[in-house]
């Protein structure tokens, strides 16, 4: 994008629109809302056996105020103060309540990390108002489908983003045959199931689909023993939809044949990795680190990602107007520095930033995808997730 | 002593007819590069034989001679140092310390402050490269990354990646006297040599924007697009104006390839291919060759400024980044 470029989409706005557009006062204030609520699952102490922690849950906080020390100079070059301002609901707490008292103070950008049915409430009630919230933790298809809002933008990966780009990486290595192995959690049947949908998308061949069972119940021993479960079958790779860790992390070197683990174990598609090192990667993780003392993680870099894009959104449009900046967002004209290549911008079909997924392991990035191969007629990173054509999303 | 020996084989060379040599050519005729992975410098002699890798401080990146070109500066970024070596035997002569993770720097004609970009502390700082004195340090925006002084001593520009800011110092006041809006992820700077013009390349955004010095204000900008490549693949980092100020020469990172630019019309004139995300860039005392340091095919692509073909590529070390040619 050229700076003519910015320059000709914000006066077609003016024109288009007829937006009132207002200059930045000095040291004008905007503010991000943040919001949790007591009692979380996802920040439920997790499965844990002998005092071991298989995963890290830590509320991703700490990505948004990276994003505001980043943007301080750029605050300083505009006149804009941004702050965070934090809010943890009461575990029956109204969602609403919350929200419309943070609106009445001047708050209407929100982070949202919630839980799955308060974001799908908080979109439904605010579609048509005059705020911009932004999912940085659900990688669910419906929030950017039958459920998704205008006002509701995505900074975190759909699943079929994660799993597509898993699909392109099995595709180019020729491991088409896969064995999928799923959990009985819900979770895990979600994302068994946008696997298989990639493996669709991207003509892998699925050779079955076998539950397991976390157990040491002899009479089930066909759903437990992984040398059992792995066997009677011929594959290229096993595909491994385990979300709570348990049973996944003793499937590497127990199968029947020699073959690896993607999803759940082994390579592993993610928005972000710790150990992420081209496109100026390293710098943002150090920055974090500093803030945070701990490895920066996918939902904190779409909460570090949610506020670069509003800030970036009001320089270049040297507006404070939500809706201006809503349609800054998903415009060409608007470029994020995702620091992993190619720069995004929202898809204007369902609000979805358009990104690169890492394919890591637990201590590098194997890939990064789309990969090289995959091509598409306005952007190869439409090559990841719900494109125009499939979308179930309808704003009107 | 190797220098001076290498220099009457580079005579005895030129005698030979080689190609490239100036017979102008001063100085050692080495040739140094940084090596940001392997924590490295390789040393070239003027035939482009590796003669020489020796380790040095972490992160080694931006590198800088002194005024009178008998030293020459290395900012290591994880060691937080400025290392100092001595042009001719590669000997470490000092350190600057506690220099706030260094990437690239830029020498005041004044000759003794060294201006630093300090990539994870959203400062720049300038530091006396004699005593290793700290002077002065200004905000910028986090990753600051290009650094130019221009030749009358008077500004500083300072890129900063993160937050796409050129900032501008004025040496005499000792402040940040504007922040420039520019494209994406701002990297490295080049003056016409009138300078009156500041080029300016946006990684992210493919382009370089052309700045007017007098008016601090965006003027125009040069997009690239060598052919088959797609937009996001082309991601300009460093670039260098001709003494004449007639050509400039833009690495074009991922897309593998130089471009070649007429000054005066910003045309661009060619695409070179090179090796794999091609950053830093230097040209010999007499132009006629372009060095290229190819940081994800750890080699380097040296090209024929004639010609506009790439002569050779050497391996190097892991990850080059910067270049310095003593033969003047």
């Amino acid at each position: 994008m050229t700076a003519k470029a910015i320059a000709a989409v914000f006066v077609a706005w003016l024109v288009l629109a007829g937006v009132a557009v207002s200059t930045a006062a000095a040291n004008e204030a905007v503010s991000f809302g943040y919001l949790q609520r007591e009692g979380d699952p996802a920040y439920a102490q997790h499965r844990t056996y002998t005092g071991l922690v298989l995963r890290d849950r830590t509320p991703p906080l700490d990505g948004a105020k990276t994003a505001l020390r980043d943007s301080r100079v750029i605050g300083r070059s505009i006149g804009v103060k941004f702050d965070l301002r934090e809010r943890v609901l009461g575990e029956d707490e109204g969602l609403m309540g919350a929200m419309k008292a943070f609106i009445e103070d001047g708050t209407r950008i929100f982070l949202l990390d919630l839980p799955l049915q308060d974001v799908t409430q908080a979109a439904r009630s605010l579609t048509g108002h005059d705020v911009l919230l932004f999912n940085i933790r659900h990688g669910a298809g419906e929030l950017r489908g039958e459920d998704c809002s205008p006002v509701l933008f995505h900074t975190t990966p759909s699943d079929a983003m994660l799993m597509d780009g898993l699909a392109q990486f099995l595709f180019k290595k020729n491991w088409t045959d896969v064995l999928v192995l799923e959990g009985e959690e819900k979770p895990d049947l979600t994302i068994s199931a946008a696997f298989q949908a990639s493996a669709r998308k991207f003509r892998l061949n699925v050779v079955d689909v076998r539950p397991f069972v976390l157990s040491n119940d002899p009479r089930v021993r066909d759903q437990t023993n992984i040398a059992i479960l792995t066997g009677d079958a011929d594959y290229d790779v096993i595909f491994l939809a385990d979300t709570l860790g348990e049973f996944g992390r003793y499937v590497p070197y127990q199968t029947f044949r020699p073959r690896p683990i993607v999803g759940s174990e082994g390579l592993i598609s993610s928005a972000w990795h710790w150990t992420w090192e081209r496109h100026g990667a390293p710098q943002l993780n150090q920055r974090f680190d500093r803030i945070a003392k701990r490895r920066m993680k996918d939902a904190d870099y779409a909460a570090w990602a949610a506020v670069k894009s509003v800030v970036e959104a009001m320089v270049r449009t040297q507006s404070r107007d939500l809706a201006t900046l809503r349609d800054f967002l998903t415009s060409d004209a608007f470029m994020l520095d995702t620091y992993k290549g190619a720069p995004g911008n929202f898809r204007p079909w369902n609000n979805q930033l358009r990104q690169s997924v890492l394919l890591h392991t637990h201590n590098a990035v194997v890939a990064r995808a789309p990969l090289d191969e995959f091509l598409h007629q306005t952007s190869t990173l439409d090559t990841l997730g719900q494109d125009r054509p499939e979308t179930e999303c309808r704003f009107e | 002593m190797i220098g001076r020996l290498l220099l009457s084989l580079a005579g005895a060379s030129v005698l030979c007819g080689s190609l490239t040599l100036s017979a102008q050519a001063k100085g050692t005729g080495l040739i140094f590069i940084s090596n940001e992975k392997s924590n490295t410098i390789t040393v070239l002699d003027d035939k482009d034989q590796v003669i020489r890798t020796f380790e040095t401080c972490a992160r080694p990146r931006g590198m800088h001679f002194s005024a009178d070109r008998q030293e020459f500066f290395v900012g290591c970024a994880d060691d937080s140092v400025v290392a100092i070596y001595d042009v001719a035997t590669q000997k470490l002569l000092r350190r600057i310390r506690q220099v706030e993770e260094p990437e690239t720097f830029d020498l005041h004609p004044n000759g003794r402050h060294l201006y630093i970009s300090n990539e994870e502390d959203a400062t720049a700082t300038v530091f006396d490269v004699e005593t290793g004195d700290f002077i002065a340090e200004f905000e910028t925006g986090e990753e600051p990354e290009g650094v130019l002084v221009t030749s009358d001593g008077r500004l500083v520009f300072v890129a900063s990646e993160a937050a796409n800011l050129v900032h501008v110092i004025d040496t005499q006041a000792q402040e940040v006297i504007k922040d420039i809006l520019v494209d994406t992820r701002p990297r490295r700077f080049a003056l016409t040599p009138d300078q009156r013009e500041l080029w300016v390349s946006a990684e992210l955004a493919g382009i370089v924007d052309i700045i007017d010095v007098q008016t601090l204000e965006i003027i125009d900008d040069i997009v690239f697009l060598p052919t088959g490549f797609r937009k996001e693949q082309v991601t300009p980092v460093d670039l260098l104006i001709t003494k004449d100020g007639a050509r400039a020469y833009v690495a074009l990172g991922r897309a593998n390839h130089v471009a070649v630019v007429d000054v005066e019309s910003r045309e661009i004139l060619d695409y070179i291919l090179v090796g794999r995300r091609a950053w830093g860039l230097a040209l010999t005392h007499d132009e006629t060759k372009l060095y290229v340091a190819n940081g994800l095919s750890d080699d380097i692509s040296i090209i024929d400024t004639g010609s506009l073909k790439v002569i050779t590529s050497i391996p190097v070390g892991m990850v080059p980044y910067g270049i310095l040619i003593d033969d003047r």
